[in-house]
């Protein structure tokens, strides 16, 4: 990691944010959520936001009930706690992916004259510029391992993934050189280090490869699995890509609509030492839960 | 029931908003025009924190089935009932079949009508408000529509002929001013462009809605050189994705300054560098496209100065009314 010092700022009077590296990492992602996790078990007064973001995080409160000078000390206290922690109880789900379908595939072709690569389709570029002899073996590293959902937002319920890899397998692709102006709703795309999955249609920059037919949220709450909450995912939730074909992804969205579809989903135990210090066993065991 | 004959631009049911869930990227969203919104529930009896209607730039067109008491605040859009001329910041009584109409903007951006009962829509995690981009809560989600109808809450509703008066208004000056912390990432910004950022004057950009207001026109920003870090990405306005605070001022490529506002996306890859304070935030919402707007350097005194002149000014307003 970079740096030992988090960078404590105020976002106006109502916001303070805390920059734990200026660049990603699964240790800065760890620490931001397990201060966020801390900063909700104290239940200081006046605070009514907590978002912890990929390596950083942002208390909201009210300046009215406690001084910006009190919540910096509180929140320093409790950083200075925290900063042991390096296991995190999660949960591990499984989210059918469709790659090259056809909707997200017109959708880029509509928006070519915004791209890197006019010629190529964004799977073929970031294969290419990731130095993949095909989209297939791109594929398979891309599927291959679990990713951390290491923020929540933009969007309702938009997860931010970060893979589980050392940092030179990690695929890195540039955003769109224009953002566009439409993403088929529960597109799974990818920008800079972070893969995400399009919660709702709207404008978006990143790449697209692929699409699922498993709703993530749902404001009106009919999905079965999003009654208790509309929004499927929490920062801390680890996934694990299942690669399906049209057959598949036609019979999933038939289930969702019965109401008969549930998601793959199992509690884990992850702890960041045994990851770093063998990532491909780590990995194995969290989908062996998965499967179990 | 309210029936909507004609929407207006973008017109949406809006409370004070639904804070706890920025987290999952669920923003805040409520009145962009709080004080104005809160002025308005008062004028006709509500509750401050009662569902009203928020119409950028242009009034509906609205039909009543029963008799209520209104008043709109906020910008200076004329209300008409059936065609005869109502005062702004005043309450009137509309009957059974009245229609209420608007003439054409005058001054600042958005109206807010308030209803006696307010506007009954389901409350959706603890909140009334509209958020359109996540088609959540309000009237289905989404700005109204003609033939929408809405249903009201019971309220006998105050008497007609409250006013505030023009001291306890808010309005923007000429050239608009907003003052701003800096912070966040300001340390990103050369010299030559932290002085820039405020010395410039900016104007709104067509963008200007909800989510946040676009300004255009300044020098452009430039940003002092490094590596970018891992997994910001290659523009040097690129910072590893983190959560935009409301109000947060992000400058995509150095040369648009965004400030977000009620419906921010919670979160993304453009360097902040710095807020609006919560004092001046009622202000954006009442600032129309091509407005002329200057940024003004604040410390976090100032701004919680700012913050316990408007919160007198709200108590003048709940004491005037409970006169």
């Amino acid at each position: 990691m970079a740096r030992t010092e988090s960078r404590y700022s105020f976002g106006g009077d109502e916001h303070l944010f805390v920059e734990i590296d200026e660049e990603m990492s699964l240790e800065a992602f760890f620490k931001s959520l397990s201060v966020c996790t801390a900063i909700k078990q104290a239940n200081i007064r006046g605070v009514t936001e907590i978002c912890p973001a990929n390596a950083s995080f942002q208390v909201k409160f009210d300046p009215d009930v406690i001084a910006p000078s009190d919540i910096e000390a509180e929140v320093k206290r409790i950083e200075a706690q925290a900063q042991a922690s390096h296991r995190i109880a999660t949960r591990i789900l499984e989210v059918p992916a469709y790659f090259r379908d056809p909707w997200t595939t017109e959708t880029l072709m509509r928006f070519r004259d915004r791209h890197q690569d006019p010629n190529a389709t964004d799977i073929e570029f970031a294969a290419r510029i990731n130095h993949y002899p095909s989209v297939d073996a791109f594929l398979a590293a891309f599927t291959g391992s679990p990713w951390f959902v290491s923020m929540v937002g933009f969007v309702a319920g938009l997860p931010f993934l970060y893979q589980m890899v050392e940092r030179k397998r990690q695929i890195q692709v540039p955003k769109y050189l224009r953002p566009r102006t439409d993403t088929p709703a529960l597109t799974i795309g990818f920008g800079g280090c972070f893969g995400c999955i399009y919660s709702v249609r709207g404008a978006g920059g990143y790449q697209m490869f692929g699409i699922t037919p498993m709703p993530i949220y749902d404001p009106q709450q009919k999905i079965s699995y999003l009654q208790d909450f509309m929004c499927l995912f929490r920062p801390g939730d680890i996934l694990v890509w299942k690669p399906i074909d049209r057959e598949g992804y036609d019979s999933i969205k038939a289930d969702v609509e019965a109401g008969r579809f549930v998601p793959k989903m199992a509690e884990v135990t992850f702890d960041l030492d045994a990851f770093e210090h063998d990532v491909d066993g780590t990995n194995r065991k969290l989908l062996e839960a998965l499967h179990a | 029931m309210l029936e909507v004959v004609r929407p207006g631009l973008a017109t949406t049911v809006q409370d004070l908003g639904r804070p706890g869930y920025y987290h999952v990227g669920i923003p805040i969203s409520g009145a962009m025009d709080r004080l104005a919104a809160r002025t308005a529930n008062l004028l006709v009896g509500n509750p401050e924190d009662a569902a009203l209607l928020e119409c950028p730039f242009m009034g509906p067109e609205l039909r009543f089935e029963d008799a209520r008491t209104v008043a709109v605040t906020g910008a200076d859009i004329a209300p008409k009932v059936n065609g005869e001329p109502r005062p702004l910041w005043t309450s009137f009584r509309v009957e059974k079949g009245d229609t209420l109409s608007f003439d054409f903007l005058k001054k600042g951006a958005r109206i807010y009508i308030a209803i006696s009962g307010g506007i009954d829509v389901p409350v959706v995690l603890g909140s009334r408000s509209t958020y359109a981009l996540g088609a959540l809560g309000g009237f289905k989600g989404r700005k109204l529509e003609a033939g929408d109808l809405l249903p009201l809450g019971a309220g006998a509703g105050a008497a007609e002929g409250r006013s505030v008066p023009e001291h306890l208004r808010r309005m923007p000056e000429m050239p608009a001013k907003l003052r701003v912390m800096p912070g966040l990432y300001w340390h990103r910004l050369t010299e030559e462009a932290k002085q820039s950022f405020f010395e410039d004057t900016w104007k709104v950009a067509p963008e200007a809605d909800r989510i946040g207001y676009r300004f255009r026109g300044g020098r452009p920003l430039t940003f002092v050189p490094r590596e970018q870090p891992f997994g910001a990405g290659s523009d040097p306005s690129n910072i590893v994705d983190a959560a935009y605070p409301y109000g947060s001022i992000q400058v995509p490529g150095g040369t648009e300054p965004i400030a977000l506002h009620r419906d921010a996306v919670s979160g993304g890859g453009y360097m902040m560098l710095g807020t609006v304070i919560s004092a001046d935030m009622d202000l954006i919402g009442q600032l129309q496209p091509h407005t002329p707007t200057r940024f003004v350097p604040c410390d976090m005194a100032e701004a919680l100065r700012a913050r316990a002149e408007r919160r007198k000014l709200l108590d003048a307003i709940r004491a005037h009314l409970a006169a």
